[in-house]
């Protein structure tokens, strides 16, 4: 009996660890016969996909299929690019009431923490990746949170392994939160703006007064070096500064800052950024937001509605669906419901099209990150689904999942306790593993 | 500002009614001869104190025909047809006789099904747009309040009511929050305008005792005099039930013989007492399967029934038990891990449940999900086919409608589309269990209160006046 549990024991910890391990990156796999989606172009009706050494190789309606390739046939079936959710907290997150499973802020100092590198406490062994995965979702951004200026943002794959194979990008962004001048200390609204503009002020200043900061010969700084350092970046244009706003005054006034010091501004949460589509549209700023949240939830969110993002996106913002509703942990446990918020973005006014755009290239664009996934085209990680049916649909299912061109079968954690509970024994003794 | 919503809402026909933003809110006449007189409770000595005052709205008799009928009693009808009147269900079946003055309505592509049942929120407790100023939900100043009444908490003018409506809602169970043993008295309302709470209220429903276990009275409470661990839960809720029995005992005595001066009235021992009567029905949080199991000891050590077991993310290591007590699972679709007793969610909860033979209710405790509970149904539903359990379209919208009634102790008059029962029916647009449909018109007791096809009609709260610039559709 001990033997037998203990061989059970080993058998379910291969199946969560090891075998999801082994690469098989010199495989050639050809899925054939679906409705591709390569989101980059048009739909091929009967197309093929082409995935050679992880890379996408070849998409298209006459593709020839290489020699020994692995074949999927996906006739009847739907072929996107992995999902990717632009604002999560998973793999920094494991329990959230658990305070040493949560790594996705930093104290910084005066709330500022632009040195901040979340994916320094990112977690591959986290058991809610491969949920993730398995309904569709390859890509992931993981979004510091709190403070002021929250820290730096990265792009990762759902992939076993460290960190660093993990990455795709890092950093993506310079995270902050305009708005909320409580919750860092602050009174108002206009010190909060205020502080910024004296943090990119002291960055541009730091940049060009580097020595003299070294010989302690420059006045005090609102931030420390590191955090200095870090934002350099954003006051040179390159690193987008991705803020958390939702009253539409306070996205006109991060507008107006990003405007003043030439920064690339980008748009989270963004409850009422629809009541300035135009203006948002102009400007050329993203917006990362979702379509299933109604409520007038504080006086910084009066106008939140679920048309929002359908409404950003006629205007000609690009907007990246991200869970937005605010319960079920959707940042971390709940990433797989990304496709429930594409579906009712679909169901508020934004097109279908525009909708698997938002949760594939866009975010992918939108991270400077187009080159790696987001999209089928070749030279691309070969982060592809088939899908059953529609996928925003609740009937679908995501019938294989290739990340980096490598197939994930693997069970879940929740698969296990499924298997483990399908079938009661009579006593109270908990059941057998299988 | 104003020129700007003027352009983004010139497609949904909300330019024409902006005007009259001020005054959209429906009040429509009420129709006083469906009063149902119906008394809230029944503790003694006062069984009543604050009587409903709902009385239904003005309703047209409405014929839906060419629909597809889910009735959570029986078989899908295809291509059918539905008469609301006088307030109830007058008829539902393949065809219905209908007056020749009944509003008819074409349901082509469409589906209809009874009014959707939350069994589990927090509206009007704690009211949209937040803030400690409308924190109403939890008495924590002392681990055991079964003196308080959510219905006391309750602002009317909570701007998620008409969002529920436009989901589908038709009845809530509005229960206090969690971080109690004993948390106090739930309060079932429509969902429909009131300018008091004692309009909204349900004629003749039954209280509701919120019970809590595990993780948040220890955590509210451990710095505080306890409770401050899972046995000091046990311990308060035996303590309170201990000397309610004993309240229950020396009333019930009274009440008998009329003897001498009544006893000693004391309000949180009147509502438990009414609990070991049958009269009020027990909604317990609780999460984790051996703490459901103890429940379940403790509520025949002294005598009551558990209703119902809210959240219950392990409830289907336990399918068995709750199916032998009767006790259902209020429970959400695919929440977990936000804490350490969550940690064992797995979607195919709902199916397992009920492939147990236990009630399963989908509920929200969430003012976004309860707006899709049938999205979250849907999730389920998908949850169990995978794990080849599937379920029918016909049980999940029990799962919705008929089991929170149950729930709710309110079967008899709502939760299914059968003749004499209250018109509570959605129109949806398509099929509810498609992430694409939503409700088109909402019918309670046959008054159209919901109408996603006329916003200027829609129902908006006196908070939303000015501050909300919108009308929903």
């Amino acid at each position: 009996m001990i033997s037998y549990k203990l061989a059970s024991r080993l058998a379910a910890a291969l199946s969560l660890s090891v075998i999801a391990a082994l690469p098989c990156a010199s495989q050639t796999i050809a899925i054939t016969g679906g409705k591709v989606y390569p989101v980059s172009g048009p739909p091929i009706e009967n197309g093929t996909v082409i995935i050679t050494n992880g890379k996408i190789a070849a998409v298209g309606a006459n593709v020839a299929i290489p020699a020994g390739a692995q074949r999927i046939d996906a006739t009847g079936k739907i072929v996107t690019p992995g999902f990717v959710d632009a604002s999560t907290q998973l793999g920094v997150q494991e329990v959230a009431a658990v305070n040493d499973t949560r790594d996705m802020s930093a104290r910084g100092k005066d709330n500022i923490a632009a040195a901040f590198r979340v994916w320094e406490g990112l977690n591959p062994n986290s058991v809610l990746l491969a949920p993730a995965r398995k309904e569709g979702v390859t890509t992931f951004v993981i979004v510091p949170t709190g403070g002021l200026v929250s820290g730096q943002a990265a792009l990762v794959d759902v992939v076993p392994g460290t960190t660093t194979e993990m990455i795709l990008k890092a950093p993506v962004a310079m995270v902050a939160v305009v708005g909320d001048p409580l919750s860092v200390g602050l009174a108002s609204r206009g010190e909060v703006i205020g502080k910024l503009r004296e943090l990119l002020d002291d960055t541009k200043f730091f940049q060009t007064h580097r020595d003299a900061f070294d010989r302690a010969q420059t006045r005090p700084f609102a931030a420390s070096r590191l955090d200095l350092e870090a934002m350099i970046p954003v006051v040179e244009g390159k690193l987008p500064l991705l803020v958390a706003v939702d009253r539409a005054s306070d996205i006109d006034a991060a507008m107006r800052l990003a405007r003043d010091y030439n920064v690339k501004l980008m748009i989270s949460s963004g409850a009422e950024a629809w009541m300035m589509a135009d203006k948002i549209a102009a400007a050329r700023i993203p917006v990362l937001t979702g379509a299933m949240n109604n409520i007038p939830a504080g006086f910084a969110a009066l106008g939140q509605r679920q048309e929002n993002a359908g409404l950003l996106r006629k205007a000609g913002v690009e907007v990246a669906l991200i869970g937005n509703a605010g319960g079920g942990d959707e940042e971390a446990f709940n990433v797989r419901n990304i496709k429930q918020e594409a579906g009712n973005a679909v169901s508020y006014g934004m097109t279908w099209d525009d909708a698997l755009r938002a949760v594939t290239l866009v975010p992918a664009e939108v991270f400077g990150a187009s080159d790696r996934v987001g999209a089928l085209k070749p030279g691309l990680e070969g982060n592809v689904v088939v899908w059953s049916g529609d996928p925003f649909e609740f009937t679908t299912r995501a019938e294989h999942v290739f990340v980096r061109g490598r197939e994930y079968t693997d069970r879940t954690r929740q698969d296990l306790l499924v298997e483990r509970y399908r079938n009661l024994p009579s006593t109270h003794n908990t059941p057998p593993l299988q | 500002m104003r020129a700007l919503f003027c352009l983004l809402l010139a497609g949904a026909g909300a330019c024409a009614s902006a005007p009259s933003q001020a005054t959209t809110s429906p009040t429509p006449a009420r129709d006083s001869t469906q009063a149902d007189a119906g008394r809230g409770g029944t503790s003694t000595p006062n069984a009543d104190p604050f009587p409903s005052t709902y009385v239904p709205f003005a309703s047209r008799t409405t014929v839906i025909r060419n629909v597809t009928i889910l009735t959570a009693a029986g078989p899908m009808i295809r291509n059918g047809a539905i008469l609301l009147q006088n307030g109830k269900i007058a008829a539902v079946g393949a065809t219905v006789d209908a007056p020749a003055d009944a509003l008819a309505i074409d349901g082509a592509g469409k589906y209809v099904t009874p009014g959707i049942i939350d069994d589990h929120s927090h509206l009007g407790v704690y009211a949209a747009p937040g803030g400690n100023a409308l924190s109403d939900g939890n008495e924590a100043t002392s681990p055991t309040t079964p003196q308080v009444w959510a219905e006391h908490s309750v602002w009317p003018q909570d701007p998620q009511f008409p969002r529920n409506l436009a989901g589908g809602v038709t009845t809530l169970q509005v229960l206090p929050g969690s971080a109690n043993l004993i948390g106090g008295r739930s309060v079932v309302l429509k969902v429909v305008p009131g300018r008091t709470v004692q309009a909204m209220k349900f004629p003749g429903a039954k209280y509701g005792l919120k019970m809590a276990c595990g993780e948040n009275p220890k955590r509210v409470y451990g710095q505080r005099g306890g409770p401050s661990t899972r046995m000091g839960n046990v311990a308060g809720y035996r303590a309170a039930w201990i000397k309610a029995v004993d309240y229950r005992r020396k009333w019930d005595k009274w009440n008998a013989d009329h003897k001498g001066d009544p006893p000693a009235r004391d309000l949180g021992n009147e509502t438990l007492a009414e609990v070991l009567r049958g009269n009020i029905l027990v909604h317990n949080h609780c999460y984790r399967a051996d703490e459901m199991a103890q429940m379940i000891d403790i509520s025949h050590e002294f005598g009551y029934k558990i209703r119902s077991f809210h959240h219950g993310v392990e409830a289907y290591k336990i399918a068995d038990l709750l199916a032998k007590e009767g006790i259902a699972g209020s429970l959400w679709a695919d929440w977990g891990s936000f804490k350490m007793e969550a940690l064992d969610a797995v979607k195919a909860n709902m199916a397992l449940v009920d492939h147990a033979g236990a009630r399963v209710v989908v509920h929200s405790d969430d003012p976004s999900g309860s707006q899709r509970l049938n999205q979250e149904a849907a999730k389920a539903m998908e949850a169990g086919a995978e794990i080849g359990l599937p379920v029918s379209e016909d049980q999940a919208i029990k799962w919705l409608t008929i089991n929170p009634a149950w729930a709710l102790g309110l079967d008899d008059k709502i939760g299914s589309l059968e003749k004499g029962k209250n018109a509570d029916v959605v129109l949806w647009t398509g099929d509810p269990f498609s992430v694409y449909s939503k409700p088109e018109k909402v019918w309670i007791d046959g008054a159209l209160l919901y109408d996603r096809l006329d916003p200027s009609e829609q129902w908006r709260t006196d908070f939303e006046l000015g501050f909300v610039p919108f009308n929903r559709n």
